[in-house]
């Protein structure tokens, strides 16, 4: 079987207001429905995590990028394909322990964040933990258990936006009984 | 509509609002829309109040992006006129939002408040099938609530809603005021 190899990009692009807009609109939303911030994170992740599970497999259709050799691979896909694919985006690959199981994403010009402010009220809200579950959502798909946190926030007077990924395991493939 | 002050001198305001120069792909639109959508359908019961949350949502959404059109598209000049600011919005806010003009834009011959936009394939709902028990859905009703802010924040009080006709409709409903100030402009 033979794959087209233009495929790699080609996916329809589009203006980045209307989903830096929605997905305010959601968060607003989110705010006025949960009583604190701590529930409107969670629910945030949760939503990401939904999307990241379905986005891995228009990922991989798009790419043609097969299973990574190891967490650094893994590192420069994320950060240099799928997030210029779905976000337009290069965040820089930095910060690894020593044993090369943790690394950061240094997010600059975050689409979801674009003229965003928190309100004095909202300081514990961690604006784009979506992309948290996305991430979370998308390794686990491919076997991956990882941890995805922010631990840095440009919205919460940090001066950089920093993810933390930790590969927690492998996830062994259950093959339903029979099936071998 | 709530209003809220941006703190003191903040880096935002030093932003230029020219456009913006990034791109995000249509699949993660359509991913985040999807949960948007599921995320209202979890919290309603009935097909029109899923349809009055969406196009809450897309209020917001709108009433945003009114200042920055009005900014960019029209030199900070805004609309007075009905068959103008309907044009605005078929022509820039559609550009702006997908990236091309509206189908159509139609006045009902009946009644001089209704005019329709309609839209062939909206960009919403590409990806989204409806199924077959709530057939009368339709998630552009996302959009319909984006127009609805964009007319009312303009001056032009208006109700919009979303119909399966001719593809999707969006009925476009002024205020008895509206029309009759516009009548008036025009005796002058």
């Amino acid at each position: 079987m033979s794959r087209q190899s233009n495929r790699t990009t080609d996916s329809k692009k589009m203006n980045s207001e209307l989903f830096t807009l929605t997905y305010g609109a959601l968060v607003t939303q989110l705010c006025k429905d949960y009583e604190n911030d701590e529930e409107v994170n969670k629910q945030l992740d949760k939503m990401g995590y939904n999307i990241g599970v379905r986005l891995i497999e228009d990922f991989l259709a798009r790419s043609n990028i097969g299973r990574c050799q190891d967490f650094r691979e893994t590192a420069d896909v994320i950060a240099k394909v799928a997030f210029k694919m779905y976000l337009g985006i290069t965040p820089s690959v930095t910060n690894w322990s020593p044993a090369g199981d943790e690394f950061s994403l240094i997010l600059e010009n975050n689409p979801l964040v674009d003229f965003v402010e928190l309100p004095d009220n909202h300081s514990t809200l961690i604006y784009s933990n979506l992309l948290c579950g996305v991430l979370r959502g998308a390794l686990e798909m491919v076997q991956m258990a990882v941890d995805v946190r922010f631990v840095q926030d440009t919205l919460r007077g940090d001066n950089v936006t920093e993810i933390r990924m930790k590969f927690i395991k492998r996830i062994e493939e259950n093959l339903p009984a029979g099936d071998e | 509509m709530e209003t809220r002050f941006t703190r003191g001198k903040s880096a935002i305001l030093e932003r230029p609002l020219s456009r913006p120069k990034t791109e995000v792909s249509v699949s993660a639109f359509a991913l985040l829309f999807s949960e948007v959508v599921q995320y209202c359908q979890s919290r309603v019961y009935s097909v029109t109040e899923l349809q009055a949350r969406l196009s809450e949502m897309g209020q917001r959404v709108g009433g945003s992006l009114l200042d920055v059109l009005v900014l960019r598209e029209k030199n900070g000049k805004r609309e007075t006129k009905v068959l103008n600011i309907l044009l605005f919005i078929k022509v820039s806010v559609w550009r702006a939002l997908f990236g091309k003009e509206a189908d159509k834009l139609e006045q009902a011959n009946d009644d001089d408040k209704t005019y329709y936009i309609i839209e062939k394939e909206p960009l919403v709902n590409t990806y989204i099938s409806v199924p077959k028990e709530n057939s009368s859905l339709n998630c552009a009703a996302f959009t319909g609530g984006i127009i609805e802010a964009i007319l009312t924040h303009s001056g032009f009080p208006a109700k919009v809603t979303v119909h399966w006709h001719k593809g999707t409709t969006l009925m476009i409903k002024f205020d008895e005021a509206v029309i009759a100030r516009d009548k008036s402009l025009d005796l002058r």
